[in-house]
């Protein structure tokens, strides 16, 4: 079953065709990879399929529900979640308040539960503190939860970061460029967790990555992008063996 | 965790307690005969500036937007507050029943300001928002100036410019008058309200903090990008924080314009604003204990330091530049400990 089918999806700036007749399905609980040189429009499609940026034209299946134009508010709550290339965390709050952050729209109670600690408040705060550290412990943070975000090594920010966006529960989840930064060693690690976080919570993952050992090791299909169209589409193992591919990004 | 928590909750109920220990200093030093008619005068004026600290610190330190415009929510609150408090004056008699009715109705008309001033305005960022908070403040004390409402046979009339346009029958009287204001508003305020309205909007803006919605407030200020991607809606707790921090400071107003006889909307200029956000600045920002502490000490060292004519305003400036050094806002405490730090490992160098 497809938890995500995209059709046609385009974007413009100016003259610029971002993205053009852009195509994709990913089954569901599949590890998928989206691959291309630099400027091939990679980020624009994950900013289109979080509501940053409003498609020209295309449609955008998410689990069955058309989510193409609507609100990133909207799309976060139909089930998509995303970490950004460059780490944006809430820095000056705590690492378990990051997380809560996240879990913002599962555990509800109004403004003024909140401001006369009315019974729903500690009831509310007690299953969120719970479901964070939870959330932490899947990620080996939780002796990291008092930590302000901002005071966090790089490579736990970029975790961090994962967790804050599982937190909102999604159906599948968009990292971008999550080894950026990373040695050989951390990028190892991070290959295990990518796909030990796939396995633990039954997630869908899209990810864009130029590590070619960390795409050859865990994405099971993927799809090259260059000058914001579809260049190759296909099992990981012969998408990387396609001469176009080779040509075009990989290099002979 | 559980420690972190109770630590939270003792910093908070230390807040309390800081403001609950100065009403107890200033009753025994008035049994005592110990408190001089200026520092009696001092008192609600510094309640009132307390109260403006905290909520504009919801604002600056909390919400991460540059108001500049605080005076003007101050100045709609008070006017409101007094205007029904001399309206209601026979039909209801009792002048504290009035007084609290008033507060109510001041920090409502600032909210309510604050929502539609906050709409446009939570649009700008950073230099462009404070500029343009700075214009509403400005509007509203300069309309303010020029605005006359009377009353006659039950029914109000407002009018523009001057007294005649009013049109009043014999028996009517007027309210507000123009750039005189409201005069005569019986004095209500007193030094025990002040401080039950500090530890109001301690509880607020403390509460609000600490809650899913805080929570919310302070991921947008940190990113709001990121914010937005886990489904945060951005105008929504912007528009909550600003009208919040409205409503406080018309409450502030109402108190300042119940303590005094008259009141005129040219106390309410951008001077107004800036002395608060000094107060919030040289507190900290984002630091509300820090906030009550820089109010209370820069309202009572003009006075204080009175007799020193000379050295006065030298010394008021010395402070000054002391307590930017040392507040407890968390960026300057970062910065101390950068500097310490670095003076460590010189010294420790120069010992190898």
């Amino acid at each position: 079953m497809n938890i995500l089918e995209v059709n046609r999806l385009s974007i413009a700036f100016g003259g610029l065709k971002a993205v053009d007749n852009f195509n994709i399905e990913i089954k569901k609980g599949q590890l998928y990879g989206l691959i291309g040189p630099n400027g091939a429009g990679k980020t624009t499609v994950f900013n289109l399929l979080t509501g940053v940026y409003k498609p020209d034209a295309g449609i955008i299946m998410l689990d069955g529900v058309n989510v193409a134009g609507k609100r990133t508010i909207s799309i976060c709550q139909a089930g998509i979640a995303r970490t950004f290339q460059n780490i944006r965390l809430f820095t000056e709050m705590s690492v378990l308040d990051n997380v809560k952050v996240g879990l913002h729209n599962h555990h509800r109670y109004g403004i003024a539960t909140g401001l006369f600690r009315l019974p729903g408040y500690f009831r509310a705060e007690k299953e969120m503190d719970e479901r964070a550290m939870e959330l932490l412990k899947v990620f080996d943070m939780e002796q990291y939860f008092d930590y302000k975000a901002a005071n966090l090594p790089y490579g736990q920010q970029r975790k961090l970061e994962i967790a804050r966006a599982l937190a909102t529960e999604p159906k599948l989840l968009l990292l971008d460029e999550p080894a950026a930064g990373m040695n050989p060693n951390e990028t190892t690690e991070l290959m295990e967790m990518i796909r030990f976080v796939r396995d633990t919570f039954d997630m869908t993952i899209l990810l864009i990555e130029h590590d070619m050992k960390l795409v050859s090791g865990i994405c099971e299909a993927l799809t090259v992008l260059n000058f914001g169209q579809v260049l190759c589409q296909g099992e990981t193992a012969e998408v990387l063996n396609d001469p176009e591919v080779i040509k075009a990004y990989l290099g002979e | 965790m559980n420690s972190v928590k109770r630590k939270k909750l003792i910093d908070n109920l230390f807040t309390y307690g800081l403001v609950v220990f100065c009403w107890i200093a200033v009753q025994a030093l008035s049994a005592t005969g110990h408190m001089t008619n200026q520092i009696n005068g001092l008192l609600v004026p510094i309640c009132m500036y307390v109260i403006l600290a905290v909520s504009l610190n919801l604002t600056v330190g909390i919400s991460g937007e540059l108001s500049l415009g605080h005076a003007g929510f101050m100045c709609v609150g008070a006017f409101s507050g007094s205007f029904f408090t001399k309206l209601m004056a026979e039909a209801i008699p009792s002048l504290q029943a009035r007084f609290i009715i008033a507060l109510v109705i001041g920090a409502l008309t600032a909210a309510f300001f604050g929502v539609i001033i906050g709409i446009p305005v939570l649009r700008l960022r950073g230099d462009y928002l404070a500029i343009v908070t700075l214009a509403f403040g400005e509007i509203i004390k300069n309309v303010m100036n020029v605005i006359y409402v009377g009353v006659d046979n039950g029914m109000l009339r407002i009018a523009m410019e001057k007294k005649a346009n009013l049109n009043l029958s014999e028996n009517g009287r007027v309210i507000i008058e123009g750039a005189m204001g409201i005069t005569k508003t019986p004095k209500a305020s007193t030094f025990t309200i002040g401080i039950v309205l500090v530890l109001i909007t301690l509880f607020i803006v403390q509460n609000l903090i600490n809650s899913r919605t805080g929570r919310a407030i302070m991921a947008i200020r940190d990113n709001r990008i990121a914010a937005e991607s886990v489904g945060l809606n951005i105008t929504k707790y912007k528009l909550l924080a600003f009208s919040v921090s409205a409503s406080l400071a018309g409450m502030a107003g109402v108190l300042y314009s119940h303590n005094l006889a008259s009141l005129a909307a040219e106390k309410f200029d951008y001077n107004m604003s800036i002395l608060i956000l000094v107060y919030v600045v040289l507190g900290g920002i984002g630091n509300i204990r820090g906030s009550i502490i820089s109010a209370i000490v820069l309202t009572l060292l003009p006075e204080l330091l009175r007799g020193m004519n000379n050295y006065r305003m030298l010394i008021y400036a010395i402070v000054l530049i002391i307590m930017m050094i040392a507040n407890s806002a968390p960026s300057a405490i970062a910065a101390r400990e950068r500097l310490l730090e670095k003076f460590q490992r010189k010294n420790t160098k120069e010992a190898a």
